[in-house]
C-alpha cells in the first residue's frame, strides 16, 4: 500500500446537482466527477466513500496501488520553468552588471519560486488505474481527486516534447465525452516513461471496444493497404521511443487486464509523403511564428533596456529602408514577410507532421502519429467516430490541397489542450484527402454494420462491400444539392450591404470629421472584392443527404465540407431571422455531441430543410408537420 | 418503407411551392399570459435604468437642457414601442409541445427558432426561477441533450405546469435507454 492511500480526501461529495441529475436521467452521460476534498484529513475509507459515492467504483479499487508519475518529471519541470522564463534571463544577461536593477532580483525570485512548486506538483500528483477506472488525485492546498469510468475514455493523446523524449517520457491525456461542459472531464499525466504510456494507452481504449466491438478480428484489408503485423503495444512504443535512449524500464508496472491484444494489428490508412511538404507555405501556420519571435524581441529588448537602433546592421537595414519611396517599401515589407511566413510555414509544416501515419487498429481504433521533434500519438475510437469534415482554407484551396478532421465526440473542435487532436490528416493534395476520408467512412460504417448485426459472419461483411445494399456513393464525394438564387442575393446583400454602410460612414467621418481620404476610398475598392467573397460564399453552400450521412458544405475563407453520421444526430433547430423570413429561407442546425456540437444548412428553403430533417431522423418530426398553403403559417 | 414514402409527398409537394407545402406547424401549447407582464417588466427595468442615468446627467449637467429632454424623449417613445410591441410579439411566438418521444419549442420574435429534439437523447431537466419570475409565479425549463448547441428553453411557464413538464420529460427519458451522445 503506497503512503498516499491515506491522503486526505472528504467524505462528503460535493458534487452539484446537476451532475447528480446527469448520472441519473442518462447512466452513461456522467463522464467524469471530481471529488473536491477539504483540508481536513480523512481515512482511507473516506476515500471510498467519497469515490464510491461520485462514480461507483468497486471494491477492486482498493486493492490498486496509487502510483506515481516518473521520477524524471523532477529534472523537467525546474527546466521547463526556467525556459518559460529565458526572456527575463536573457534579459538579465544581457543588461549585464551597468544596471542593478532590482527588478531583475525580483523575476530571478519569481522564477525561483515557480521552479519549487513545478517540482511540488510530482509529489502530488498521484494515479491508478483500476479495472473500471483512471483516478488521478493531484493538488496541493486543495486536493482532487479526478475519476473517469475506463468505458467512457474515448480518446487518447500521447505527446513527447523535446526534453521528454530525451528522457523517454510522454505526458498522456485521456479524453472523455464531457464536451458539453467546462473542464472536470480531462484528465492528464504528464508525464510517464513511454513504454508505460503506449500500453496504458492500448490498453485503455481497446478494452472499451472490445467489449463492444465483439469480434472484429478479422478486418477487411483492401489490396493497396499494407497490414503491419504488430504485437500493439510494441509497435506503438517502437513509435514513440524514437527518442534516443528510451529506455525499457525492466519491471514495468502491470495495469490490471492490460494484455496486448494477441491479434491486434493495423492497416494503414495514409501516410506522409514528400510532396506534401509543399503545402507547407500555404498553411500560414508560420504567422503565428512572426508574432511568437516579435513578442521575443519586444521582450528581450525591454527587459533587457537594448535600443535595438544601436545595433549595427539593424541601423542600417532601417536606413536604407526609409529611403525608399512608399510603394516600393510596402512592395518590400510584403514581400519580406511573404518569404518569411511562407518559410516559417514549411518549417512548422515539418515539424509537426514529420512521419505522419493514420493506421487503423482492429481493435476498433484510429491511431495518428506525428512530429519531428515533439512527437505525438492521438488514438480515437472509431465507435466515437460520427462524420469526418473535410476542410480546405482559401490558400490551400488555391493550390487544391485539404486537410481532414475528425468529427467524433468527446473531441470538440478546437478545445484547449484537445486542439489537433482530432486532425485526422495535414494539409495534403485534395483528391488524396477524399481517398482517406472514403476510407475512414467505409471502414467506419463496416464496424458499425458488424456490431449492430452479431450474427453475420466478419467474412460475410468483407464479401459484401456494399453493405448499405444501395450502391451510392461515398458521402465524402457525392454530389450536393445548390441552393436557391435567394440564398445567393441574401450572399451579395449581406457582404455588399456590410461594406457599403463602412464605406458610407468612413466617407461621413471624411467630410465631417477630417478623416484621412484614402480610408473611405480603400472602403470602396475593396467592394468588388467583397462581390468575389460573396460569389465564392454561395459556390459553397450545398446539401445532401447520402447513404445515412448528412453532408453541408460552407464558407469561403475556410470551405468545410462535413458528413455527419445521421445516427449522430441529437436534434434540429430551424432558426429564421426576420430578413431570412422575407427571403423565404431559414438556417437549418442538426444538433449533435460530436465535433463542432452544431451544423448548419445555411440559407436552404423550408421544405428543402424540413426533407433534410425528416430523412434524416425518421419519424422525429412526423408529428410536428402538417400541410399548409403557405410556409408563413409557421408563426400563426 | 414509411420513411421513403414521407420523403417522397414531401418533394412532391416541393415541387407544388407556394400552393401546398409542407411546413412545421406551431406546438400545441402557448405559455402562461402572465408571461407578457413578466417580458414587459423585465425590459422596463432595463429602459428605466437608462432614462434613470440620462435624468442623472441631466441634474449633473445643467447645460443644454433641451438637448437633454429631447434625448430623454426619444429614449421613452423607444422603450413605449419596444414594451408595447415585444412582448405581445413574443407572447404570439413562444410556444412548447412534448410528446411521450419528443420535445418540440418555438420561440424568438425577431429571429425565431424552433428546436426538436428526441427524448430519448435528454440528458437534464432544469427548471429555474429568477427573482422577477418568482414574482410573477412563472418558470422555466430547460431540456439540454449531449450537444452543447441544442438546449431547449421554455420560459414563462406557470409554476404548476413547469413543475409537470419537468416530471412528465424525467419520467420519459429514464424510460428510455442508452448513451444519449
Amino acid at each position: 500500500m503506497s503512503p498516499d492511500t491515506n491522503a486526505e480526501t472528504n467524505a462528503d461529495v460535493n458534487a452539484d446537482m446537476n451532475a447528480d441529475m446527469n448520472a441519473d436521467m442518462n447512466p452513461a452521460a456522467g463522464m467524469g466527477m471530481a471529488t473536491d476534498a477539504g483540508a481536513g484529513a480523512n481515512t482511507e475509507a473516506g476515500t471510498r466513500t467519497g469515490v464510491n459515492a461520485g462514480a461507483g467504483a468497486d471494491t477492486d479499487a482498493l486493492v490498486t496501488p496509487w502510483r506515481r508519475l516518473s521520477p524524471r518529471m523532477l529534472v523537467i519541470h525546474p527546466f521547463q520553468e526556467v525556459v518559460r522564463a529565458a526572456p527575463a534571463l536573457i534579459g538579465l544577461v544581457a543588461a549585464g552588471s551597468s544596471k542593478g536593477g532590482g527588478g531583475h532580483l525580483w523575476s530571478l525570485a519569481a522564477v525561483a519560486v515557480t521552479v519549487a512548486l513545478g517540482t511540488l506538483r510530482w509529489f502530488t500528483t498521484t494515479y491508478r488505474i483500476t479495472p473500471d477506472h483512471v483516478q488521478v488525485k493531484k493538488g496541493l492546498l486543495r486536493r482532487k481527486v479526478l475519476t473517469v469510468p475506463r468505458d467512457r475514455v474515448r480518446t487518447v493523446d500521447v505527446t513527447s516534447h523535446v526534453l521528454h523524449r530525451l528522457l523517454g517520457l510522454a505526458r498522456v491525456e485521456v479524453g472523455t465525452g464531457r464536451s458539453d461542459r467546462k473542464g472536470g472531464g480531462e484528465l492528464k499525466l504528464d508525464a510517464l516513461n513511454t513504454a508505460d504510456a503506449a500500453r496504458l494507452r492500448v490498453e485503455l481504449l481497446h478494452r472499451a471496444s472490445r467489449t463492444a466491438a465483439a469480434s472484429a478480428a478479422s478486418t477487411p484489408a483492401q489490396a493497396h493497404l499494407s497490414t503491419l503485423p504488430a504485437g500493439s503495444a510494441a509497435a506503438s512504443a517502437a513509435v514513440l521511443g524514437k527518442a534516443p535512449g528510451a529506455p525499457s524500464t525492466p519491471g514495468l508496472p502491470v495495469f490490471p487486464g492490460a494484455a496486448p491484444e494477441p491479434d491486434g494489428s493495423e492497416t494503414e490508412l495514409a501516410r506522409l509523403r514528400p510532396g506534401w511538404f509543399r503545402f507547407g507555405p500555404f498553411t500560414l501556420s508560420g504567422l503565428i511564428t512572426v508574432g511568437v519571435i516579435a513578442g521575443f524581441v519586444s521582450r528581450v529588448t525591454s527587459e533587457g533596456n537594448v535600443d535595438l537602433g544601436e545595433i549595427g546592421p539593424v541601423r542600417s537595414g532601417w536606413d536604407w529602408f526609409s529611403a525608399l519611396s512608399l510603394p516600393l517599401a510596402i512592395a518590400t515589407v510584403v514581400l519580406l514577410l511573404a518569404v518569411f511566413v511562407g518559410v516559417a510555414s514549411t518549417i512548422g509544416y515539418v515539424l509537426a507532421f514529420w512521419d505522419f501515419r493514420l493506421t487503423r487498429h482492429t481493435g476498433g481504433t484510429l491511431h495518428v502519429t506525428r512530429g519531428l521533434i515533439t512527437t505525438r500519438a492521438t488514438t480515437i475510437e472509431e465507435r466515437r467516430l460520427r462524420g469526418i469534415e473535410v476542410s480546405e482554407p482559401l490558400l490551400l484551396r488555391a493550390v487544391r490541397g485539404a486537410r481532414l478532421i475528425a468529427v467524433a465526440t468527446g473531441l470538440r473542435v478546437g478545445q484547449g489542450a484537445q486542439r489537433g487532436g482530432s486532425m485526422l490528416l495535414p494539409p495534403a493534395p485534395r483528391a488524396e484527402a477524399e481517398a482517406v476520408a472514403v476510407r475512414i467512412l467505409d471502414s467506419a460504417h463496416r464496424r458499425a454494420y458488424a456490431s449492430a448485426h452479431p450474427d453475420v459472419r466478419q467474412d460475410a461483411v468483407r464479401e459484401t462491400p456494399d453493405v448499405r445494399g444501395t450502391g451510392e456513393v461515398s458521402p465524402v464525394t457525392a454530389p450536393l444539392i445548390a441552393h436557391s438564387a435567394a440564398a445567393l442575393r441574401r450572399r451579395f446583400t449581406r457582404a455588399l450591404g456590410v461594406n457599403a454602410l463602412l464605406a458610407a460612414v468612413l466617407l461621413a467621418l471624411w467630410a465631417w470629421a477630417d478623416l484621412p481620404s484614402w480610408t473611405w476610398v480603400t472602403a470602396l475598392a475593396l467592394l468588388p472584392v467583397t462581390a468575389m467573397v460573396a460569389a465564392d460564399r454561395y459556390r459553397s453552400l450545398g446539401h445532401a443527404l447520402v447513404s445515412g450521412y448528412l453532408v453541408t458544405r460552407w464558407g469561403s475563407l475556410v470551405r468545410r465540407r462535413v458528413a455527419l453520421e445521421c445516427d449522430g444526430i441529437i436534434g434540429w433547430n430551424v432558426e429564421r431571422s426576420f430578413f431570412q423570413r422575407r427571403a423565404r429561407l431559414v438556417t437549418l442546425t442538426a444538433t449533435t455531441a460530436a465535433g463542432r456540437q452544431g451544423y448548419r444548412v445555411q440559407d436552404i428553403e423550408l421544405d428543402q430543410a424540413l426533407k433534410l430533417a425528416v430523412d434524416g431522423s425518421p419519424g422525429l418530426l412526423d408529428p410536428f408537420l402538417s400541410t399548409g398553403r403557405d410556409p408563413d403559417l409557421l408563426t400563426a | 418503407m414509411g420513411i421513403q414514402h414521407t420523403a417522397e409527398t414531401l418533394s412532391e409537394s416541393c415541387k407544388v411551392r407556394g400552393v401546398e407545402t409542407t411546413t412545421l406547424r406551431p406546438p400545441r401549447h402557448r405559455v402562461s399570459r402572465t408571461a407578457i407582464w413578466y417580458w414587459t417588466a423585465r425590459a422596463a427595468l432595463g429602459w428605466l435604468i437608462l432614462i434613470a442615468a440620462q435624468v442623472v446627467w441631466l441634474v449633473a449637467d445643467g447645460d443644454q437642457v433641451t438637448a437633454h429632454v429631447a434625448g430623454l424623449a426619444v429614449t421613452a417613445a423607444a422603450a413605449l414601442a419596444h414594451l408595447t410591441v415585444m412582448p405581445q410579439w413574443r407572447y404570439r411566438v413562444h410556444r412548447w409541445e412534448t410528446t411521450p418521444s419528443a420535445v418540440y419549442t418555438q420561440s424568438g420574435w425577431f429571429k425565431q427558432e424552433w428546436r426538436i429534439a428526441p427524448v430519448s437523447r435528454i440528458q437534464t431537466v432544469d427548471s429555474e426561477r429568477g427573482p422577477l419570475e418568482q414574482l410573477f409565479g412563472l418558470a422555466n425549463v430547460t431540456v439540454t441533450t449531449a450537444s452543447a448547441a441544442g438546449p431547449l428553453r421554455v420560459s414563462g411557464l406557470d409554476r404548476d405546469t413547469a413543475q409537470r413538464l419537468v416530471e412528465e420529460l424525467t419520467a420519459n427519458a429514464q424510460a428510455t435507454a442508452g448513451d444519449a451522445t
